[in-house]
């Protein structure tokens, strides 16, 4: 990836974006096939809401576990890209998973955060993300390289359309407000597992059929 | 065809399970460390068979393995006692709901003469938070089992897609000369 993408800026000086916009600018990017994790609360409603992929897998509960989850596809399906989306209140409780994920060194790999610095869904309580935690550096000094804070909506179109075409894995953070997310995911947990897995040619027994990836 | 026997004689609990692993296709291998199934870590990581993840948490080992399997990738999650019992809200907000054939390994620590407090008290946790989940759970206590019950219970987690974990008793493992 250009070094020029991952000119670091600080979170103070990163933009403060719309969570529901920013999934469908990611979403109308992806055009083959990749897998999309989408973690527990407004970030997989806004992901439901920017439609509802086969390769969409929604967490209805389990915070902290769309990146590993995300990570479990991408060891199984190395030609597919797979991004995971996660919020900053969940990733707090996961934070090991960033040091897993630079140990692996998956080049399939893209975590985004929406870091709104809150428990929106819970009421707005403040994550410590409002105050000291800078989820970049602490991705950077899990040995995640490629980790960035989108500087605005351009940049973050940007990152999402180089990680297609370059190596992974790629940290994405992006601030986000607190409007409410754009639509409700339908609750229905084997329903959501296997519509993904047929996304993924996948059976039910874990054996795979081809997917020839993006190339 | 399962053998109510184990294979070759003189093979250890851990040799056992590498090959049942193999024959079911467990090539994916996450685990939090414990003593007792160091052997068996030692034995996967030196196998280029299975690719072998070592992450900070057990939840996280879950996660893993879950999106393996949806992936295509069958794997397995290693733990002792103690890490089974940080996982009771991913079994059941994530396992149990998407009805994930999550394949766990659990050394049984904290009884037959265990010195640790925390390990004794929190192993009296385990059998009733897989029970109250209805995870299906069996200990494997000699060696003549160890093909029968880790081979049945694979194959039936991926055939009901439900949860197994295999516990590892000490009557097993802590008769092993090291």
């Amino acid at each position: 990836m250009q070094a020029q993408l991952l000119n670091p800026v600080g979170r103070e000086a990163a933009k403060v974006m719309n969570r529901s916009d920013l999934t469908r600018r990611l979403v109308a990017k992806l055009k083959h096939e990749e897998a999309v994790v989408g973690g527990i609360g407004h970030t997989h409603f806004d992901l439901w809401a920017a439609g509802q992929r086969p390769q969409n897998f929604y967490m209805l509960g389990t915070m902290g576990l769309a990146a590993p989850i995300a990570v479990g596809v991408a060891l199984a399906q190395p030609q597919r890209k797979v991004f995971a989306l996660e919020g900053d209140g969940s990733l707090l409780m996961q934070l090991g998973t960033l040091g897993t994920i630079a140990s692996l060194q998956l080049k399939n790999l893209v975590v985004i955060v929406w870091d709104n610095g809150s428990y929106q869904i819970t009421g707005g309580q403040p994550t410590l993300t409002a105050t000291n935690v800078d989820l970049v550096a602490i991705g950077k000094g899990s040995g995640l390289v490629q980790s960035v804070w989108a500087r605005d909506e351009a940049h973050f179109e940007a990152l999402v359309e180089a990680t297609l075409t370059s190596d992974g894995p790629l940290f994405i953070c992006a601030r986000t407000d607190n409007a409410p997310p754009a639509g409700v995911t339908e609750r229905d947990a084997a329903k959501i597992r296997n519509k993904f897995m047929e996304g993924l040619k996948v059976n039910t027994r874990g054996n795979q059929q081809t997917y020839a990836g993006a190339a | 065809m399962v053998q109510e026997t184990t294979g070759p004689t003189g093979e250890t609990w851990d040799e056992t399970l590498v090959r049942v692993f193999k024959a079911n296709e467990i090539r994916l291998i996450t685990y939090v460390p414990d003593k007792v199934l160091a052997p068996l870590i030692k034995r996967l990581h030196a196998d280029d068979y299975f690719t072998v993840v070592c992450p900070a948490r057990e939840e996280e080992a879950v996660g893993i393995v879950t999106g393996a399997y949806m992936g295509g990738l069958r794997g397995i999650v290693l733990m002792q006692t103690s890490g089974f019992a940080t996982l009771p809200n991913a079994l059941a907000s994530l396992t149990v709901p998407y009805q994930i054939p999550l394949l766990m390994l659990i050394s049984e620590r904290g009884t037959l003469g265990d010195f640790q407090l925390g390990q004794v008290i929190v192993c009296r946790t385990m059998r009733p938070i897989l029970n109250s989940l209805n995870i299906e759970n069996y200990a494997i206590e000699r060696q003549d089992d160890v093909e029968f019950i880790a081979d049945r219970m694979i194959k039936q987690a991926y055939a009901t897609q439900a949860a197994a974990a295999m516990i590892l008793s000490p009557l097993l493992t802590a008769r092993v000369k090291k």
